[in-house]
């Protein structure tokens, strides 16, 4: 049985909060609630010249990956709006391979 | 990816779908992102990318995600009011748009006949769709040759821009991100940078101008090193080659110094140099007094870092330079754009694939908004400013901001008896240096009218009649990238919805001018209006609006083709044909011709004895995901991301002040205080701390003197009146001194 995912590429997410708001907009979620939860991670120096400050956005319970959209063609809400496009949506299989193929700062959810 | 056309309007489950391009309000600059509009019922419903757009290809930001619950918020301002209390009372009365024409046509006759049609302001904003049109609410409606952007020193696109002018004889330049290419990064002449610097910028959040931000990710992505030069460590500084974390108010002296480090080890572009530029030699000798040492010294960047930067961004090939509002914000912002523009051109990255574009001063609008034909010359050399401030008052073709509130205060050389506030909010701190020397100034006009959306504290103190506007949603309009000074493409905002009695910028600015000079506008329809402007490029809007977007034409190396000259020779529109590293224009003008240091007004340096009193360096006005400068402060999904006005400060210099992170703190100078809350950071300097712009509070009070609590957070109290530059640009708003304490 095939499930479905999310790979995020944290490399390159710039924290735009984008995949929050169109969550929020397309499940009609109030203030106080989110589908998806943008993290910080630092900034935090590491080295003289090395700072660490990534944003990794995270699924809730609410996530369904946005089952009825998808149903009809569409991409989940957060995946099309990102602004970054380090989001991708598809059977964790092929999304597993993706990971591997790039290597680091990258998350694959199944929420 | 296969490519599905849609019409610009279809059906879709219920609702009708819109196609546009957004611009304002509510607020972006003219990026023009792609959206797809859902409307039901007259209502809209939900907001969406579109991925068809070539450049957003369906990514949106949070202002644009949450447009709903801006247009239908409930405290939007939707039929034309007046008000039937005292200036600063919220009490207002509806009336129809006819009746507010009456009450304008009369007003503005009366202050005509009695006082002169200069006695009559438009003040402007930034950024808005409204720069294209505040013009000619000016120059072809109310017949008055002043039109004023409030912000001291025209120190926001001004300098850069007109640096750009005078020294390249070209519009704004801005990175090369393949936006011109239907086929984008994959256009066989376009070559990717292989090093951009970021300077004093964040694309990321504001969009600026042009520039869609998240380009430079897609480069990134692709192998784009940067170099990041910010006082404050951002996402992009994180991720950066290197990150020059320079003392505020120093960035001409880091570009001087990389000049000098480029120039003295031969890492010019010889032949471009050469050929293109003017000045060569008299430049070489300048930058002589701008070792790594010195410099180093003045903008607190290690020596090191300053050498291998200036030596990783020569070496680059092909470089661009992303530079931002920092540069302008200071007196001799002037200064730091000419330096910048002669490290792009000395660099050989000037109109190259991968480096800067280039384009002739201006296009389209950009022609059109500062025309001012129907003005008898002698009213528009009354223009207040234009003989003190030539550079400011010809290019930008307005008032100087700063003589024009010292018109307002003092009556010379003439009194100033009506204000026509278009779409601005310039009490809030974005706008103005010394907001509340501006609020006691005007509370004196004779008779005021305010187009907005909301009512906001700037509408509560002056408006006499309030217009109400329409979004980019509500009406068919045109968004030009750069305001048509580098014009990357034309798109099309195409109208989903009316929204009760709002009227976009065009159409008031239309019939008021029926109103009051017909003459000036022989059309009968916005779209006849765009159809004969757009008619210079062979558009015309019924083409824009079913295409949505139309990418322009580029030619790379124009210099060399004749295309940047009316002449059609080869070369740059200046007097000598050729970058102007030293400046003739300058120098008729009694400034330097070259780019030079000079100390901020306020700093440790410059104003030792101040400093012992406030020790920290303050910057002001980062940007924010949330907010467009002080828009959307009512909508709740934003503000819960971004609820409160933010300074920051390091935690060591915090410590020893007896602050904690979310402490509300005030922040203080000789000029003013406002009140913020404390974010602990070590991504910023000890000595500095950085402070937001743009905040007050729809949840307040509305009446004076509360205005909205337009005054609590103002951080634009800290900063002083007419502290500009030479040739009359640049101001201190990111280079002020100030101390910083818990509020009780």
């Amino acid at each position: 049985m095939t499930r479905n995912g999310l790979l995020i590429d944290y490399e390159f997410c710039t924290g735009c909060h984008s995949c929050e708001v169109a969550c929020k907009q397309e499940r009609n979620l109030p203030v106080g609630k989110w589908g998806i939860k943008l993290t910080e991670i630092g900034p935090s120096q590491i080295a003289p010249d090395r700072w660490e400050y990534n944003f990794v956005p995270i699924p809730t319970e609410l996530c369904d990956l946005c089952g009825e959209r998808v149903a009809q063609g569409k991409k989940p809400a957060c995946v099309h709006h990102c602004q970054a496009q380090v989001m991708e949506y598809g059977p964790v299989e092929e999304l597993a391979s993706k990971m591997v193929a790039k290597g680091k700062k990258m998350v694959l959810f199944v929420p | 990816m296969g490519k599905t056309e849609k019409k610009w309007t279809y059906e879709e489950n219920g609702y009708t779908v819109v196609r546009s391009c957004c611009w304002s309000p509510p607020g972006c600059h003219p990026v023009g992102c792609g959206v797809r509009l859902y409307v039901k019922d007259g209502k809209l419903v939900k907001v969406e990318g579109d991925p068809e757009h070539p450049i957003s290809q369906g990514r949106l930001c949070i202002r644009c995600l949450t447009l709903p619950e801006y247009v239908h918020h409930p405290q939007r301002v939707i039929y034309p009011m007046k008000r039937v209390g005292k200036r600063g009372e919220n009490k207002w009365k509806r009336i129809s748009w006819d009746e507010a024409w009456d009450i304008i046509a009369d007003k503005t006759n009366e202050i005509k006949e009695k006082y002169g049609p200069e006695s009559i302001v438009v003040f402007g904003g930034t950024g808005r769709q409204a720069c294209l049109y505040y013009y000619q609410v000016a120059f072809s409606g109310l017949g008055s040759p002043n039109m004023c952007y409030t912000l001291s020193g025209w120190s926001c696109y001004g300098p850069r821009c007109g640096v750009s002018n005078f020294v390249l004889g070209a519009g704004y330049p801005e990175i090369d991100f393949a936006g011109f290419f239907p086929d984008r990064y994959d256009h066989p002449g376009w070559q990717l940078p292989e090093c951009i610097m970021i300077w004093g910028k964040d694309p990321l959040r504001s969009n600026p101008d042009g520039l869609y931000g998240h380009a430079i990710v897609d480069m990134m992505k692709k192998g784009t090193k940067l170099i990041v030069i910010d006082p404050r460590l951002t996402w992009l500084a994180s991720k950066a080659e290197y990150w020059l974390q320079l003392r505020p108010g120093t960035d001409e002296a880091l570009a001087l110094g990389m000049l000098n480090v480029i120039i003295n080890e031969g890492l010019y572009d010889k032949e471009f140099t050469e050929k293109w530029c003017h000045g060569f030699d008299k430049l070489k000798e300048r930058v002589q007094e701008f070792t790594p040492d010195r410099v180093a010294e003045i903008t607190w960047v290690p020596k090191e870092k300053i050498i291998e930067a200036a030596r990783y961004f020569a070496k680059s090939k092909p470089a661009s330079i992303c530079w931002g509002l920092a540069v302008d914000m200071k007196p001799t912002g002037t200064q730091t754009a000419h330096a910048i523009l002669a490290l792009m051109a000395v660099t050989g990255n000037l109109d190259i694939p991968g480096g800067i574009t280039l384009s002739p001063p201006a296009v389209l609008f950009g022609v059109w908004r500062s025309k001012h034909d129907y003005l008898p010359d002698e009213l528009w050399e009354k223009r207040l400013g234009a003989k003190e401030y030539p550079a400011v008052c010809t290019a930008r073709a307005t008032t100087h901001p700063d003589l024009t509130l010292d018109a307002l205060e003092t009556g010379k050389p003439y009194p100033i008896k009506m204000g026509w506030f278009n779409s601005t909010n310039l009490i809030s701190p974005t706008n103005t240096a010394a907001p509340d020397k501006w609020y006691r100034a005007l509370k004196d006009l004779e008779f005021a009218v305010v187009t907005d959306l909301f009512m906001t504290p700037t509408a509560m103190a002056f408006a006499d009649v309030f217009l109400p506007l329409a979004t980019f949603a509500e009406q068919n309009g045109v968004v030009i990238t750069n305001y048509g000074l580098n014009c990357i493409f034309v798109g099309a905002m195409n109208k989903a919805l009316q929204v009760g009695e709002c009227k976009s910028d065009i159409e008031i600015c239309m019939e008021l001018g029926k109103r009051l000079m017909p003459q000036a506008w022989p059309w009968n329809t916005v779209e006849e209006c765009f159809d004969s402007i757009l008619g210079d490029a062979g558009l015309s809007f019924n083409e824009l609006q079913e295409k949505v977007v139309i990418q322009m034409p580029y030619e790379y190396r124009k210099y060399e083709k004749g295309l940047l000259r009316p002449d059609k020779q080869p070369g740059f529109l200046t007097p000598t044909g050729k970058v102007e590293l030293y400046s003739t224009i300058f120098e008729g003008w009694g400034d330097d011709p070259l780019p030079y240091y000079q100390e901020p007004p306020y700093s440790p340096y410059s104003t030792p004895e101040l400093a012992k009193e406030y020790p920290l360096i303050l910057t002001t006005g980062h940007r924010s995901w949330a907010f467009f400068h002080s828009e959307q402060r009512h909508i709740r999904t934003l503000r819960e991301i971004h609820p409160d006005p933010i300074v920051e400060i390091h935690p060591e210099t915090a410590e020893a002040l007896g602050i904690k992170d979310g402490d509300w703190v005030y922040i203080e100078n000789m000029f003013g205080k406002c009140k913020q809350k404390a974010r602990l950071t070590a991504t910023i300097n000890p000595k500095v701390v950085h402070a937001e712009h743009g905040w007050w509070f729809p949840e307040k009070p509305a009446d004076e003197p509360s205005l909205f609590g337009v005054w609590e957070a103002n951080i634009n109290l800290l900063v002083p009146h007419k502290h500009i530059g030479k040739l009359g640009w640049g101001a201190p708003f990111k280079c002020m001194i100030c101390k910083v304490y818990k509020a009780e």
